[in-house]
């Protein structure tokens, strides 16, 4: 039965991404029963070509994807280079798994109260350095160029990739190949860039690929932050998209394919861009610099990656300390007062909103668990692999455009939106990350393990969940929580297969952060941030409470 | 003979509880038969449509519907709207599906060109307003605002909730003496730039404000009492425009990023970046001011010549599922207690709609009792209330401000 699990969890996944496409399709070119389309039309396309700012909002769009992912990942090399060898790599590990748990609208918030003309760097330089007894009338927060945006998606992205890198690079055995490099007179982190850096590119190509799909098509981080006249296409979509005028839904498909060319464009040039690169890099991989790298290399690594790291913590700290304030005016470093009115007020709705987010995030989770436990076993067995590929289709596909026509699909289906619908989808774009965490361990778990319970008399199944499944404690928990985090931190799946009755703590924050009391803000961006967190305080902390005395099994057996 | 009385007492209480469910679902309830109202709200539950966009209203809301649950065994679910107009068109939507009963929305908190739209078509149950108990407190023969919604007559067909009043907000200890018309405003905005904003429209503050500027500077006010004809708009508007084109660059951010809400303007002259802003009413401003928002020295005021002001209403869908529970919740919040707690600054700061001063002594003390802080404005204080325009203006407006300031 279980070798069926591959076509299943495929189906899971492809299936409503295929319905999605359809749904998306369709209305695009006016053919949506519903509303009243029936005939075939080209009419959709003629009024979204007509829509003013269209063609900025898609370049927008395009060159913040391109632009995020490029700084992103130069920042990650820079850094590994510069820490290849030291001590820095084992900080690395232990602090990426708590950068990674604050969700993207929260990171959002924060670097908006970072960088605005009144937030905290102001603040910290007025009026002693810069002469401001009002804040300056400067457009930081919501330029029309999108750098804001862009910033508060690269301190997002970073931790990401540098995860995805510290995961990969044992594969490449990095200390043997620098020892060769360094023997041939170059120096460390040129000899890092030289040799170890083209192995863990193929590694780690998929999710920067998934980060360049994001970065072009995300909605929440560019309503904090991005351009408003014109907006970046995707949150031009939506905004046409929940139109209460029924009839702007056929352009809101229109521009929701667009899109999702926008994104194919931006992963087409980027993939164009790695050519060149690799070109380039021949060329100088062969040439006879031995060092020219290296003091760049060293600066920008670890003073960009502190800069990240430091801005995350101050944007997080600065949320918490609004949160707890009475008053707090420019210039003033510190609130005039504090006070926990704020959250006393808003607890019983964040606690129903938190309720909300479990009932989804939690079973979307499991489900997701089951679904990658059953792929991978069943390889582990020696079935057939299937189109695993499949599996990453959710993390590397814009998310407006698909749900968008699961959405639709769903209203024709007459399926009602709710928690249920929700739950379906918040499962399909779980899954891709869970199965990504899960199978390098599982990969890595050694066979003879089973082999030997089954010498001894044991069934495959029971095998399975006595030998192999507990001594996959560590990863199943870190998958989990990986798990519950992206889930908490879906906006669009919520937003638009709940109708907008499902609310959860990221759509309401995202819906406090276009502008208000930010006390308010502060108090539900942390509540956002309390599932992820716990989750991942657990997933490292229980296994080391469940095998207490028997330290091999804590890291998922060898 | 005991086990036969238990018998036939369970049977009757059986055949009792028949009877609601004897009547035919959807039957619309009779709002002068009170007590057959109340019976048949109990254990129903409202979907309240209603604007979610200031957090100080959801939150009571929320206690509003706690109160009818242990009241009246209403249970409330506050189905949060980012503009009245997603409801109309899910009733719309529903009418033209053919579910004339059993509808998604069962009461929608509305006024203006929402109203109009619902009105005309045809997509209102009543008349059932005027006969609620708590509606004679409003003394509508002497407040006949009520009974009217931006020019459209009302008749029944919803049910008055609140009042707002356009006021300017200030800092004084930045601004001491701020503009008090629309002449100095764009003055005082020159030689100040950045310090002022309004939040983008559609937003619904951002409209009023446009409409107001409009009533101060068209050349015949009296055509915004009647729908807007398209041949003469641009005449009519023409001032408008002319006044936004000149107030633009002094506008905060040089106008080229607007603010998204009203709390949002709350924040930014909380913050120090704006000196002057538009609010819906001053007992929102003195609620902001004692819940800590606003810092003790802000203080609003209605610009010289009134300001718009509106009553803002509660409506029931015509295919409402649950309208007895709809009237039952709508009266509940035209009581005094609610509508005292409604005014009451620590908890939200809305304007009430009753005739305070025609209330029996016990209910008037509560409102009496009230203390509005320094920001407040006591009744009386209060410049005259111009009359909204049609409600095709405020569409017409919005579309013409998008077309001109809007992607460029």
């Amino acid at each position: 039965m279980l070798r069926f699990a591959p076509a299943a969890t495929a189906a899971l996944v492809a299936g409503p991404i295929l319905a999605g496409l359809a749904g998306v399709l369709l209305p695009a070119f006016g053919v949506l029963p519903a509303l009243g389309g029936d005939a075939p039309s080209l009419d959709p396309w003629v009024r979204l070509l007509g829509q003013p700012g269209l063609a900025r909002s898609m370049l927008l769009s395009l060159a913040c994807g391109l632009a995020t992912t490029a700084v992103s990942l130069a920042i990650v090399l820079a850094f590994l280079a510069a820490a290849a060898g030291t001590g820095w790599l084992s900080w690395a590990r232990r602090v990426t798994g708590p950068l990674l748990a604050v969700p993207h609208a929260a990171v959002a918030v924060g670097v908006a109260f970072l960088i605005a003309p009144s937030g905290l760097l102001a603040r910290a330089l007025s009026p002693w350095a810069t002469g401001w007894r009002q804040p300056p009338d400067l457009l930081i927060v919501h330029d029309p160029l999108g750098l804001a945006m862009m910033a508060g998606l690269v301190l997002k992205e970073v931790p990401f990739l540098l995860l995805v890198s510290l995961a990969a690079l044992p594969a490449l055995d990095p200390a043997r190949r620098l020892a060769i490099a360094r023997s041939l007179g170059h120096r460390r982190a040129t000899a890092w860039l030289k040799v170890v850096a083209p192995g863990l590119y193929p590694l780690i190509r998929l999710p920067v690929y998934a980060v360049v799909a994001y970065a072009s098509s995300t909605v929440d981080v560019a309503l904090i932050l991005g351009p408003t006249s014109p907006p970046t296409l995707a949150v031009a979509v939506l905004r046409w998209f929940s139109d209460p005028d029924l009839s702007l839904r056929f352009m809101a498909a229109a521009g929701a394919v667009a899109q999702l060319g926008v994104t194919l464009a931006a992963l087409a040039l980027w993939r164009f861009g790695e050519a060149v690169a690799g070109g380039l890099g021949r060329i100088w991989l062969a040439g006879p610099d031995r060092g020219i790298a290296e003091r760049p290399a060293l600066a920008v690594g670890i003073v960009a990656m502190s800069a990240v790291v430091l801005a995350l913590g101050l944007a997080t700290t600065g949320l918490a300390l609004a949160s707890v304030s009475w008053r707090w005016t420019f210039p003033d470093l510190l609130p005039d007062g504090f006070t926990v009115a704020v959250w006393g007020r808003t607890l019983p709705g964040i606690g129903a909103a938190l309720a909300a987010t479990l009932w989804i995030a939690v079973p979307a989770t499991l489900l997701s668990l089951a679904a990658a436990l059953a792929v991978l076993e069943n390889e582990a067995r020696g079935g057939r692999a299937g189109p695993t590929w499949l599996l990453y289709l959710p993390m590397l596909v814009p998310q407006l455009p698909f749900l968008f026509g699961m959405a639709a699909g769903a209203e024709t289906a007459r399926l009602a939106p709710g928690a249920g619908l929700v739950l379906l989808g918040h499962a399909v774009f779980v899954l891709p990350y869970v199965f990504l965490t899960l199978s390098e361990a599982y990969r890595r778990h050694d066979p003879r393990w089973i082999m030997l319970a089954r010498t001894l008399g044991a069934s495959r199944a029971r095998a399975f969940w006595v030998v192999r499944l507990p001594m996959l404690l560590a990863p199943c928990l870190a998958a989990a929580a990986v798990g519950l985090a992206v889930s908490v931190g879906q906006y669009l799946p919520t937003l638009l297969l709940g109708a907008g009755r499902v609310e959860t703590v990221t759509t309401a924050a995202v819906a406090m952060a276009s502008g208000g009391d930010r006390r308010l803000v502060g108090a539900w961006v942390l509540a956002q941030a309390v599932v992820p967190v716990t989750g991942f305080a657990i997933a490292l902390l229980l296994p080391r409470l469940v095998w207490r005395g028997r330290r091999g099994l804590r890291d998922g057996g060898a | 003979m005991k086990r036969f009385n238990r018998l036939l007492a369970a049977a009757a209480a059986f055949l009792l509880s028949l009877s609601p469910i004897a009547a035919p679902a959807g039957a619309a309830p009779d709002a002068g038969d009170w007590p057959a109202v109340l019976r048949e709200a109990r254990g129903q539950t409202v979907y309240w449509n209603a604007w979610a966009g200031e957090p100080r209203i959801n939150d009571y809301i929320a206690w509003a519907g706690r109160e009818a649950e242990a009241r009246f065994g209403v249970t409330v679910v506050h189905v949060k709207l980012s503009d009245t107009a997603e409801a109309v068109s899910r009733v719309l939507a529903e009418k033209s599906a053919g579910r004339s009963e059993g509808g998604s929305v069962d009461l929608v908190w509305i006024n203006g060109e929402n109203f109009a739209s619902m009105k005309r078509n045809g997509l209102l149950h009543g008349p059932w307003a005027e006969d609620l108990p708590n509606f004679a407190l409003t003394d509508p023969a002497a407040n006949p605002a009520v009974r009217e919604d931006f020019t459209v007559p009302v008749e029944g067909y919803e049910a008055p909730w609140g009042k707002a009043q356009l006021v300017l907000f200030h800092d004084a200890s930045r601004l001491p003496a701020p503009p008090r018309s629309l002449p100095a405003l764009l003055q005082w905005a020159r030689d100040n730039p950045g310090r002022f904003a309004y939040p983008l429209p559609p937003d619904f503050l951002g409209s009023t404000f446009l409409k107001q500027a409009l009533i101060g500077l068209a050349a015949d006010p009296a055509a915004l009492r009647r729908p807007v004809e398209a041949d003469r708009f641009e005449a009519v508007t023409a001032p408008l425009w002319a006044y936004l084109d000149a107030l633009h660059p002094s506008l905060w951010r040089s106008g080229r990023a607007f603010p998204a809400s009203g709390p949002a303007l709350r924040q930014l002259v909380s913050d120090g970046e704006l000196d002057l802003a538009p609010a819906f009413s001053a007992s929102e401003i003195a609620a902001a001011v004692l819940g800590g928002e606003l810092s003790d020295s802000v203080r609003s005021y209605t610009p010289d010549g009134g300001s718009i002001g509106n009553v803002n209403f509660l409506a029931i869908p015509f295919n409402a599922a649950h309208k007895a529970g709809a009237m039952v919740l709508a009266d509940f919040l035209l009581s005094p207690e609610a509508q005292a707690r409604k005014l009451d600054p620590q908890v939200w700061g809305g304007e009430t709609v009753l005739a305070v001063g025609r209330l029996p002594a016990a209910e008037r003390a509560r409102f009496d009792a009230l203390a509005l802080g320094p920001a407040g404005l006591r009744p009386g204080e209060q410049a005259p209330v111009l009359p909204e325009p049609h409600p095709s203006w405020m569409e017409a407006l919005e579309r013409g401000w998008a077309g001109r300031y809007a992607a460029r």
